[in-house]
């Protein structure tokens, strides 16, 4: 009898970590597939092309962000400037593709991502090289981008941006809107680099255990700079494509687009103290975020209640990570 | 020779009779009869405790007297920690009886212990680093003032008050972090003796401190020694307990060896008890030193931690280090490796001058290391079995950067075999193995970037014997096949049949050497403490 009830205990174990297993493997995708049904019964309007082209076009700014802070993390830093650095990148953009004699696009492409990275590497060599702790420097950050930003744009903003820039952030290639394939470029070069380069084990090594990484011969500090380096000239990227789609270039962009940013990594089960994550399940979660924010807006809910359903479910989202993690 | 070899053998209750020196015998016998004797503080008898069904303590005893300083001795494994931590109500015992001035006592917690006069100074120190030294002595027990506010003028007078009673050289004012490692461990000292406990465990209270400070201390220990506290005092330094102690207690393998007072034996028999007999359980590795030499490294310190360290290694060799904890080993292998400060030293290897500044360096000069802890510096926990092989050597495994999928995944399922590391899959998370079965991942990794040398820091500890075994062949497969091991151990079995030469190391420098014969544990011990 005592043998029966071990065997069934056992078995119902097993199962229980099986669940436990594809839980923590799919649940987020889970969730936003759930999420998507609802939406779908809950307006008649949600599964519209046009509208779904929307969602991933609002989606993209985000999800580049937050692709670049999936880097930073898994690091187990965190950038908290890129909301302020993505304006001043946006302003500079925006300068020079503005008036009657505008640069090519290109030439504020480069520049936007240049400043971007400029910006990251900055804040890369003081959390690499003299180890102060990231929060700190990007918080620092977070105000001197965003001063810079309003002293470049004398607080006001750029309008009058050339069709060709705007296109951009506005256009289409073959039906796709063009951020939504910039950011589907982004996404891919990070996949694979997380999932198959050498570079990629070493922000994993790096942000599992730094120490154990150092012995192993990894250049821990290079590792740890590049991965600001690249957010910030990711950050650029997002903040051309903002300003080419908001047709100026506005100084006060970006407010609180790193909360987002961090949302989409924390919500996807990235863990905040480094080594364990995935750039997919950083773009369900840039998904879960923007496919809230398009249904609560189609449904007519103010953005009140919508900044309190989102908070409730980045905490709800990592609780549940919790309680997993406690009882494997 | 026949008699000594029975003391480990026989039963402990035996042994006690027989082995205690007449003196104890009489002072045991008349106390017999008298339960509620003044004198007699603290009286463990038969203590037991297993963890998850392995015994850790099998009859710890002891009788602690007031105004005595008892002795506690044992090599590691002896059970000493599991027996202290149970007088302390850590743990709760399995079978024995622990009686505190004449009362039998079942502790389930250290509050309890504390409560009724015991208190102990831990080898591991916890201070608040940025309080205060006097903040850091009433920590839970502040005094205060209109039943809100800490005093902290009472408190720093007090702890004044207190360093100038014990004749200890500290401003109670500067915080935790202003203070040397030295002076933090004087700290926690005062700590437990401002309690005014009776009953005082130091466990390797010297360790941390020079040889100044062990003065300071002894002078402190023998105030308290008049004040009637009895003090346990463990410790493997033999010269410091012949210098404080009064009495002993010999705990070896979990078992209660002997007792008695330390002016009846000498420092050799002292050794013998503690050492044993029969732990000599290894073959003895045949050594495989060609007498080529591979690494010569020569007056290496970081000053405060090691000093003037030289040494060769041949090719085929298995060198051993020896030293108590803080001795300066790892200190001086992570220096090595390029992986700690230096402020000294060379290094030749095959005969040429190399820089190491780097662990990348150490890598691309054929020197590969198993750190002393395999979960703080070892490995990455949150990846996977195999991504922890190829870590150190992923360059191996990558063409333009890319890692090389095929290619890792059939390396590492060679060296799962090779090493018998047991996984379910190359893809589980390394920290859901066994330690045996993670040390093996740490080798595997290691032989990845085919060193031809190879530091191993403690590379057994706290894993089974098997995957012990497993270890040792494979270190001495290694040495055969014309490599070199830097062998670090505090476990002298171990290095005593693994290592073809042992150096002791002694508060940051070679002691001396010991080969063949000359190399046994009692030599170790002595050259060591």
């Amino acid at each position: 009898m005592s043998t029966e009830l071990t065997t069934t205990a056992g078995a119902a174990g097993a199962r229980n970590q099986a669940i436990g297993r594809f839980l923590s493997r799919y649940g987020i995708l889970l969730s936003f597939i759930i999420l998507f049904v609802i939406l779908s019964f809950a307006h008649p309007n949600f599964l519209s092309s046009g509208n779904l082209m929307n969602v991933l076009r609002q989606v993209s700014i985000n999800g580049i962000l937050a692709i670049g802070m999936t880097f930073v993390i898994l690091t187990g830093g965190i950038d908290l400037s890129i909301g302020s650095v993505l304006a001043l990148t946006g302003v500079v953009a925006g300068s020079l593709v503005t008036g009657a004699d505008p640069y090519n696009p290109a030439i504020a492409f480069f520049a936007a991502v240049g400043v971007g990275a400029l910006f990251g590497a900055f804040n890369g060599t003081l959390i690499a090289r003299f180890s102060v702790p990231a929060f700190v420097v990007t918080l620092g950050m977070l105000s001197m981008a965003r001063g810079a930003t309003l002293l470049y744009s004398n607080g006001r903003p750029i309008p009058n941006l050339s069709p060709e820039f705007r296109w951009l952030g506005q256009g289409f290639i073959a039906g796709i809107p063009v951020p939504v394939i910039i950011f589907a470029i982004v996404f891919i070069a990070a996949w694979i680099t997380l999932r198959y380069t050498v570079y990629g084990r070493w922000i994993y090594a790096v942000g599992g255990n730094v120490k154990s990484a150092k012995t192993s011969g990894i250049p821990t500090r290079t590792v740890i700079f590049s991965a600001y380096l690249l957010m910030g000239a990711l950050a650029g990227l997002a903040g051309m494509i903002l300003t080419a789609r908001t047709t100026s270039a506005l100084p006060q962009a970006g407010l609180g687009y790193e909360l987002d940013a961090i949302a989409a990594v924390v919500i996807g089960g990235t863990s905040l103290t480094g080594g364990v994550g995935s750039v997919v399940y950083t773009l369900i979660g840039a998904l879960i975020i923007g496919v809230i924010s398009n249904g609560l807006d189609l449904m007519g809910v103010s953005s009140y209640y919508q900044q309190i359903i989102k908070g409730a479910i980045i905490v709800v989202a990592v609780l549940i990570d919790r309680s997993r993690n406690m009882n494997p | 020779m026949a008699e000594p070899a029975s003391l480990g053998e026989g039963k402990p209750e035996q042994a006690h009779h027989v082995l205690v020196p007449p003196a104890s015998i009489s002072q045991t016998v008349s106390e017999k009869g008298v339960v509620n004797d003044a004198d007699l503080l603290l009286a463990a008898t038969s203590i037991s405790k297993a963890f998850a069904g392995v015994p850790a303590l099998v009859d710890g005893r002891i009788r602690l007297k007031r105004g005595s300083v008892h002795a506690l001795c044992g090599g590691n494994g002896a059970g000493k920690s599991t027996f202290l931590n149970i007088l302390m109500g850590l743990h709760r015992a399995d079978a024995g009886t622990v009686m505190v001035k004449g009362k039998v006592v079942h502790y389930s917690s250290a509050a309890e212990a504390l409560a009724d006069g015991i208190a102990i100074i831990t080898q591991e120190l916890s201070p608040v680093l940025d309080m205060t030294v006097a903040e850091n002595i009433y920590l839970g027990r502040e005094p205060r003032r209109m039943g809100w506010f800490a005093d902290k003028a009472k408190m720093e007078a007090d702890a004044a008050a207190l360093f100038a009673r014990l004749g200890f050289d500290i401003d109670a004012r500067v915080t935790m972090r202003s203070l040397s490692v030295a002076k933090i461990q004087l700290v926690e000292i005062a700590k437990a003796i401002s309690r005014e406990s009776d009953i005082l465990i130091m466990d390797e209270p010297t360790s941390a401190i020079g040889e100044k400070e062990a003065a300071t201390l002894f002078a402190a220990i023998r105030s308290l020694q008049d004040q009637g506290v009895g003090i346990i005092y463990v410790s493997h330094r033999l010269t410091d307990i012949f210098s404080i102690a009064d009495s002993y207690t010999v705990f070896r393998d979990g078992r209660f060896i002997e007792a008695g007072d330390l002016v009846d034996i000498d420092r050799q028999r002292l050794i013998s008890l503690i050492v044993g007999r029969d732990l000599r359980d290894q073959e003895a590795r045949a050594s495989t030193s060609t007498g080529e030499p591979m690494i010569s490294v020569s007056g290496f310190a970081l000053h405060g931690q090691f000093e003037d360290i030289s040494l060769d290694l041949a090719k085929g060799e298995i060198l051993g280090l020896y030293g108590l904890m803080g001795a300066g080993r790892s200190e001086f292998a992570n220096a090595l490796y390029g992986n700690a400060p230096k402020d000294a030293g060379t290094v030749k290897i095959e005969g040429k001058p190399v820089e190491i500044r780097s662990p990348s360096d150490a890598l691309s000069n054929g020197i590969a290391i198993v750190t002393e802890d395999r979960k703080e510096t070892g490995l990455v926990l949150t990846s996977s079995v195999s991504e922890n092989v190829v870590l150190a050597a992923l360059d191996q495994f990558s063409k333009l950067g890319f890692v090389d999928g095929k290619k890792v995944a059939a390396n590492v399922d060679a060296q799962i075999a090779r090493f018998r590391i047991r996984t379910a899959s190359r893809d589980l998370p390394v920290q859901s193995l066994s330690g045996g079965n993670q040390q093996k991942v740490v080798l595997a990794r290691c032989v990845e970037t085919e060193p031809k040398i190879l530091i191993c820091d403690e590379p057994t500890r706290g894993i089974d014997e098997g995957a012990k075994r497993e270890v040792y062949a494979f270190l001495s497969a290694f040495a055969a096949a014309g490599n070199s091991v830097l062998m670090i151990s505090s476990e002298i079995p171990e290095i005593l049949a693994n290592a073809d030469r042992i150096l002791v190391f002694r508060r940051g420098r070679i002691a001396g050497e010991l080969k063949g014969a000359a190399a046994t544990q009692e030599a170790l011990v002595h050259l060591a403490s």
